[in-house]
């Protein structure tokens, strides 16, 4: 079973066959996307009726394209704009964090660690609805007492945002401590030695070496917040993100647009991927 | 021996953190659990109680709904490790250096594609008008079109598919680092392949195995979309009975009590998988 | 049958990789009972050749045979053969009785028998009652030795050992040398022993076969390839030794006559049929089969003047370096007899050597 014990030949060649079987079937669901996108049919099926941009640029009815479709741009600038906070809040807090486990001591450090990693191993719908139920009742209570609204404590883009945060900064934290643990201290304190301040210190030498971590766990955390469906239908108000608007339009029966939106997802991800690829690349 | 301004420092970082967990992860979920022990017995009037659990138990549509989505997300986690060991085995143990490279970056393809992109993948080509069927017909095995969606087979192909490179990923870690000689060392003093597999092999890979294990499985339980769309309106999935709850009827303290047996179920599993496994769950999630 | 069978006979084994031969016509016997080391250099294709008599690679041609019986084709986990790896390979998910147990118990050999033979071969290690151990809650040596019990607990034809002392420290490895020796002769199996340090394959070895490129340049008792190498490399390798490039001059029978580069004469006697007048030649002098002494002992064979380069105090290894008046420098055994406990850098010695004493090889070309 490693190359160096002799097999019979039937078997290797079952054992790669599975494998490949495996990458096919891992392969099928996102070509078939792919491809029923460029389909010049009103459903996403077979027969092949031609090649078609229409599904993206139409402007006639039923080929309407993602381009002219308003609801599915809106909720694509929706899901962008919470990716962008959800990164930023995460990186920033789980950079925090790293320094907090990675260089303090202290009395329940390692339940702090633990409770850290809580958001892995809770279910998304739960953080969702636990998030709604705390928030409307804060927002229940404050109203009672003040008489004021507090819409942001009611279902939408803010509950959102927390909702993700509240489980993407554990990645963005594991990913960033890692990296820091890798630190040689003796670096930082050359720099102190060498008259540095200590935030000039932590600013000129760690936060550069940190930064391949720190770009990589802000592409995963817009990556996995662009994602997200699990949390986000708990919390979601009267501004959908793209997912959320997918999965309605889905219920309602399936078109090519999903097709096309699909393909600029995936465009979408694989540019993030090169790009936090070749940023490592230019780093090391 | 902490100067002030370290002292400082250190309830900077410390603030951010305490904040996130208090405010979004321990409040709230002490929040549901007060709501999901509330009754409400009149407008705005409620009693606590453990009514909404009485609820659960009394009504069989709500037990079977849990037990059938625990069993079948059992069923996925234990298919997904069949089925990705083999994978997991042959990229850590049987390829090299650039394959090696190249196909563990394929196994992740799936995740950074959206989850709804995939089941929607599956939705095309499992329904009746999709591509399977139509390709069934072409080889003429079946006369009609067959309709392979809306079924318990599909939601599992569907929850494979979604999980199994977090199975593969953390196996792939853990047999990469068992060593080639003590496979050699075993077949040396005459194991056969299965004995090498059974007594070397797996035992060493048991901590991915749990962690594999462990994340399918709270996958599986906790996901909506795939049970939704693959398994159709009666597909009969916990989460999706609680979002009915919170949603539709808007019955949020049942709804909490549904979401904290739920939350139970998955944290008891974690718990018995790291008993099994001999280790804390800071080594088992901590390197992801 | 007039001699034994051995137990292991390779007969032109080769391994080739692509266009490189990582074993190249390999054949030798092992005679049963005894301890037979491969010493080379690494990347000499030692290793490979262990490899292929475990089973784990597969000859490009050539037989092996144990036992009389070809082991071309038969899968590793077949082979009546033991293999102790050089990192020994235990296997950490379990403790050591179930380590010594593994090959028992895939022998199908009943629970209480896997016990008594387990306990036994412990006892004979002089490992008894580490049963129940972690493979982590032994030390270095103790690991050795439960390396070898796992594999002598299934009474092998032969024993292949992989260079299993370099991950130890000197002392603990000078130690095992001679502990390996004595555990070979209580049990009588076959030791196949593969290793890059000279010192382990002359202490325990009854045979030794040197290595290089593939091939063997030499089979023979360690006091043979000390003593009376057969090449070039040999005689540079195993032990210690002074090089110097000379020309022939003159040939009569087994007395040559050589002219180093400076012009100075010396004379060799080693029966080479392979030397001829005018033929560039290397001379290989062991440092302690030069005499040293302090005052001049007239113009014999050999003998020269020089100064002390310097003095290398390592016990009853202590050598020092002479420079010749030609510059040459070369290094000296150092008795430490007391009779050169005053030697100083500076200091002006003789030195002459028997030409019996010395190897003469054809110069590699070019």
């Amino acid at each position: 079973m490693i190359p160096t014990v002799p097999q019979p030949a039937f078997a290797k060649w079952c054992y790669r066959a599975y494998v490949v079987m495996f990458f096919i079937f891992l392969a099928l669901p996102l070509t078939v996307v792919c491809v029923f996108a460029f389909n010049n049919s009103v459903f996403p099926a077979l027969p092949w009726k031609g090649f078609t941009l229409a599904w993206f640029f139409g402007t006639e009815a039923p080929f309407i394209g993602v381009f002219n479709e308003r609801a599915i741009l809106r909720s694509i600038g929706t899901s962008a704009f919470v990716a962008l906070w959800v990164s930023g809040l995460a990186v920033i807090v789980g950079t925090c964090n790293a320094f907090l486990f990675v260089r303090h001591d202290f009395r329940g450090k390692a339940l702090l660690y633990m409770l850290m990693l809580l958001p892995l191993i809770i279910p998304g719908v739960i953080l969702g609805i636990s998030i709604l139920v705390f928030f409307s009742s804060v927002a229940n209570a404050l109203e009672d007492t003040t008489g004021l609204w507090f819409d942001g404590l009611r279902p939408g883009l803010i509950l959102v945002i927390l909702g993700q945060f509240s489980f993407i900064t554990t990645f963005a934290t594991l990913v960033i401590s890692a990296r820091l643990q890798k630190f040689d201290p003796s670096l930082e304190e050359a720099a102190l030695n060498l008259g540095a301040s200590k935030w000039g210190a932590i600013w000129q030498i760690t936060l550069p070496f940190l930064l391949p971590a720190i770009v990589a766990s802000a592409v995963v955390s817009l990556l996995m917040s662009f994602e997200n469906f699990n949390t986000t239908l708990m919390l979601v108000g009267s501004d959908a993100p793209l997912t959320i608007t997918m999965f309605d339009k889905l219920k309602q029966g399936s078109t090519p647009v999903l097709n096309a939106v699909s393909v600029l997802l995936i465009m979408i991800s694989a540019a993030l991927g090169f790009f936090s690829l070749l940023f490592q690349k230019m780093k090391r | 021996m902490a100067s002030d301004t370290s002292r400082l420092g250190f309830y900077l970082l410390l603030a951010p953190i305490l904040l996130w967990l208090v405010v979004l992860i321990i409040l709230p979920h002490i929040g549901l659990f007060v709501v999901s022990i509330s009754e409400k017995i009149g407008p705005r009037e409620y009693e606590t109680g453990f009514g909404n659990y009485a609820t659960f138990f009394g009504e069989p549509l709500y037990w079977r709904t849990f037990a059938r989505t625990a069993i079948m997300s059992i069923a996925a986690t234990a298919l997904t490790l069949i089925l990705g060991f083999p994978i997991a085995y042959y990229i850590a143990k049987l390829t090299r250096g650039r394959t090696k490279t190249t196909l563990f970056l394929m196994c992740m393809i799936p995740f950074w594609v959206s989850e709804l992109v995939r089941t929607f993948g599956w939705m095309i080509l499992l329904r009746e008008t999709g591509v399977l069927s139509n390709f069934l017909q072409y080889l003429g095995l079946v006369n009609g079109p067959v309709e392979m969606l809306y079924n318990d087979a599909a939601i599992m192909v569907g929850l494979v598919y979604t999980s199994i490179l977090f199975m593969v990923v953390p196996l792939v870690t853990t047999l990469d680092s068992l060593d080639d000689s003590l496979i050699e060392a075993g077949y040396d003093l005459g194991g056969s392949s299965a004995a090498v597999m059974r007594e070397i092999v797996i035992p060493h890979a048991m901590p991915g195995i749990v962690s594999g294990c462990i994340v399918v499985f709270m996958l599986s339980l906790g996901n909506y979309l795939t049970p939704i769309l693959l398994g159709g309106k009666d597909s009969l999935w916990f989460t999706g009975m609680i979002y009915t709850q919170f949603i539709t009827r808007f019955n949020w303290e049942l709804g909490s009590a549904f979401g904290f047996l739920l939350l139970a179920l998955s944290s008891l599993v974690v718990f018995l998988g790291l008993k099994l496994s001999g280790r804390s769950l800071s080594e088992t999630m901590g390197r992801s | 049958m007039t001699a034994p069978q051995p137990d292991l006979v390779c007969r032109d084994l080769t391994k080739t990789y692509d266009a490189f031969r990582a074993v190249d016509h390999v054949s030798f016997d092992v005679p049963q009972g005894s301890f037979f080391s491969i010493l080379g250099p690494s990347g000499c294709g030692k290793t490979t050749l262990l490899r292929m008599i475990a089973g784990f690679q597969s000859p490009t041609s050539g037989d092996l045979l144990i036992k009389g019986k070809s082991m071309i084709g038969v899968p590793p986990n077949k082979r009546p053969v033991s293999m102790v790896f050089q990192h020994l390979a235990l296997f950490p998910t379990m403790n050591i009785g179930e380590n010594v147990g593994f090959g028992l118990r895939q022998r199908r050999v009943p629970k209480a028998e896997i016990t008594s033979r387990v306990g036994q071969v412990l006892d004979r290690v002089g490992l008894p009652d580490v049963s129940a151990r972690r493979v982590d809650q032994l030390s270095g040596g103790q690991k050795q030795r439960v390396a070898i019990a796992r594999c002598m607990v299934l009474e092998p034809d032969v024993l292949l050992l992989d260079e299993p002392l370099g991950a130890l420290d000197l002392k603990l490895r000078e130690h095992m040398k001679v502990e390996l020796k004595s555990l070979q002769a209580a049990f009588n199996t076959t030791f196949v022993y593969i290793t890059h340090d000279q010192s382990e394959a002359l202490v325990m070895s009854d045979n030794i076969a040197v290595m290089n490129n593939g091939r063997f340049e030499q089979i023979g008792t360690p006091h043979d390839v000390y003593h009376a190498p057969d090449t070039a490399f040999v005689a540079g390798f195993v032990g210690d030794a002074n090089k110097f490039h000379a020309k022939i001059s003159a040939v009569n029978g087994s007395q040559l006559t050589l002219e180093t580069p400076a012009g100075e004469p010396i004379k060799v006697e080693a029966p080479n049929p392979n030397l001829s007048v005018g033929q560039d030649a290397v001379v290989f002098l062991r440092p302690e089969a030069i005499a040293l002494a302090t005052s001049d002992i007239g113009d014999t064979v050999n003998g020269s003047r020089g100064e002390v380069e310097s003095v290398l105090f390592n016990g009853a290894n202590s050598t020092v370096t002479v420079r010749g008046g030609q510059g040459d420098i070369i290094k000296v055994a150092l008795p430490q007899t007391g009779d050169f406990g005053t030697l100083r850098k500076g200091d002006t010695v003789f030195t002459r050597w028997d030409p019996k004493k010395a190897r003469c090889y054809p110069a590699p070309k070019g």
